[in-house]
């Protein structure tokens, strides 16, 4: 089989999946397993287990006293579950177990768990909360998800080809921006959407986000990085359901990461991942930064504090 | 680029750079001793000493030591599980001349006193540079199968070396000497591509003025 499309535009994908009437993921998967010269079924394989760990992350992650390695956060996710398995969430069952299972997996992270870096550590809930949700309350099925899971690669191939998936180099919006709009991509397709739409649903989801700054507190991935994944998940959600609903991006997805690159490089250094700007450099950020490094002099030898 | 570049690695968090790299400098430290470290002294420069207690730096360079993978979830409890293998663990926060921000200087001994010293740094996505060996510089990225021969440095040497990796059909793409003084201790360090023997190591081994060989597979 021969492929007539790259990683250089969403358009290209579109268009080829359109063309021969296959979804995005099935072409991607035989696409990579002609370039890696694999069989299909191993390359899915792996897939498969790189979703068994996000799914392995969920319970871990929202357990209460989960905490951090510098001890500021943890135990979010466990108080977003009570509320959505009551049924008495605000935004019902689907978005607030979206919530939850992004800030489980991004809590797992924080206290040293074992995570899949979707595309990155510090933006590593987003996407399995999207298509475990999905599992979990659409029914769809596990095989199904795992292959959405090659959609979303495809849009974060393309994404790291023509801008970046690092928030050092373009900010939040590379991280949690870029894992926003794979998740979108992947929701689209579990709910039937076709591959136009898909590409709507990367736009909006990136639009939505873009010009988001990185500005860890006391350099941890942690503040405001876990909530941002829970925004990012919801984010993806906002995004399928209008493409979904037939609402189209006036400006095409592959023009919204030439902007979301433009941004980034525009962006002042004390804004990509140097905890010298934004949140980082509020009183309250400043003031976490020496609860957590402040007495760094004199007893680095003994660990005893370390647990 | 693949699929897996972008859904990947499976790792251990906070940071791929000062967790999953971190892990990775300590295995391989852990690799040229050869033996199980029962001591380690571990000075810490740049970032790396200013936040390695948010970043759990310490325990991945700990579980690195005790031969961890950067995915095993042991690492978090890394300190404790070296308590109970009687590894002892000092670690010092300080300046290294000219470091990358991420950068350990990690000297090990094992029970028959043997001792060994590494700088490595973690340069970004938990990829790493080594560069000094027994203060000796190097430059390894762990990308290659890599040789790491530990030798007196004695003429004709360097010659039955490389003749045993020419004799299994093994490639060497990077090769780099370094020595402390004419005569004393030396390190050759061999990048090889191809088909690798896996007797290769304990043949150099066996070679005249040969102190220890370490092969590394590619991280």
């Amino acid at each position: 089989m021969e492929f007539h499309f790259d990683y250089h535009t969403i358009a290209s994908i579109v268009r080829t999946a359109t063309e021969s009437k296959t979804r995005i993921s099935e072409l991607v998967l035989k696409q990579q397993a002609d370039q890696l010269e694999r069989s299909e079924e191993d390359i899915f394989r792996q897939m498969e287990n790189n979703y068994q760990v996000m799914t392995a992350c969920i319970d871990p992650g929202s357990e209460k006293d989960i905490r951090s390695t510098s001890g500021l956060t943890g135990g979010s996710a466990y108080k977003m579950r009570q509320v959505s398995e009551s049924g008495k969430s605000l935004t019902g069952s689907l978005m607030s177990s979206a919530l939850y299972r992004a800030l489980a997996v991004s809590e797992l992270n924080a206290a040293m768990g074992r995570i899949v870096a979707a595309p990155t550590a510090g933006s590593c809930g987003i996407l399995p909360a999207a298509v475990l949700t999905m599992e979990a309350e659409k029914g769809c099925s596990h095989d199904d998800c795992v292959m959405a899971l090659f959609t979303a690669s495809a849009v974060g191939m393309v994404i790291a080809d023509n801008a970046c998936l690092a928030g050092a180099e373009g900010g939040c919006q590379a991280e949690c921006g870029s894992a926003a709009a794979m998740a979108a991509a992947a929701i689209t397709e579990l709910s039937g959407g076709t591959p136009e739409m898909i590409a709507h649903a990367v736009a909006i989801a990136l639009k939505n986000i873009l010009g988001l700054v990185c500005d860890p507190v006391a350099g941890l991935v942690e503040i405001p990085c876990i909530k941002r994944n829970a925004s990012g998940v919801a984010g993806a959600f906002v995004a399928a359901e209008l493409a979904l609903a037939g609402i189209e991006s006036a400006i095409p997805a592959d023009e919204v990461i030439w902007a979301m690159k433009k941004v980034g490089d525009a962006m002042s250094s004390t804004l990509k991942e140097t905890a010298e700007g934004g949140l980082a450099a509020t009183p309250s950020g400043k003031k976490l930064l020496e609860q957590v490094f402040g007495s760094n002099s004199g007893c680095n030898s003994c660990n005893g504090c370390l647990g | 680029m693949n699929v897996f570049d972008i859904l990947g690695p499976v790792m251990i968090g906070p940071s791929s750079s000062h967790t999953a790299g971190a892990a990775r400098i300590g295995r391989i430290t852990r690799a040229l001793l050869g033996a199980p470290a029962v001591h380690a002294s571990i000075l810490l420069h740049g970032s790396f000493a200013k936040t390695y207690r948010g970043h759990g730096t310490d325990k991945a360079l700990i579980a690195g030591i005790m031969g961890m993978n950067t995915d095993d979830e042991r690492i978090r409890f890394a300190p404790d599980l070296a308590v109970k293998e009687g590894l002892e663990v000092e670690i010092t926060t300080g300046e290294i001349d000219g470091a990358h921000p991420n950068t350990a200087l990690i000297t090990l001994t094992d029970a028959n006193n043997r001792t060994v010293s590494l700088q490595g740094s973690s340069i970004g996505g938990g990829n790493i540079l080594v560069t000094k060996v027994n203060g000796m510089d190097v430059s390894i990225t762990g990308q290659y199968t890599t040789l790491i021969v530990l030798h007196r440095d004695a003429p004709g040497t360097i010659a039955s070396v490389t003749e045993e990796v020419a004799q299994t059909g093994a490639n060497i793409c990077n090769f780099r000497l370094s020595r402390n003084e004419k005569g004393g201790e030396a390190v050759m360090t061999i990048e090889l591509e191809g088909t690798i023997d896996p007797n290769l190591n304990d043949r150099i081994q066996k070679l005249d003025n040969i102190y220890s060989s370490t092969m590394l597979k590619p991280i």
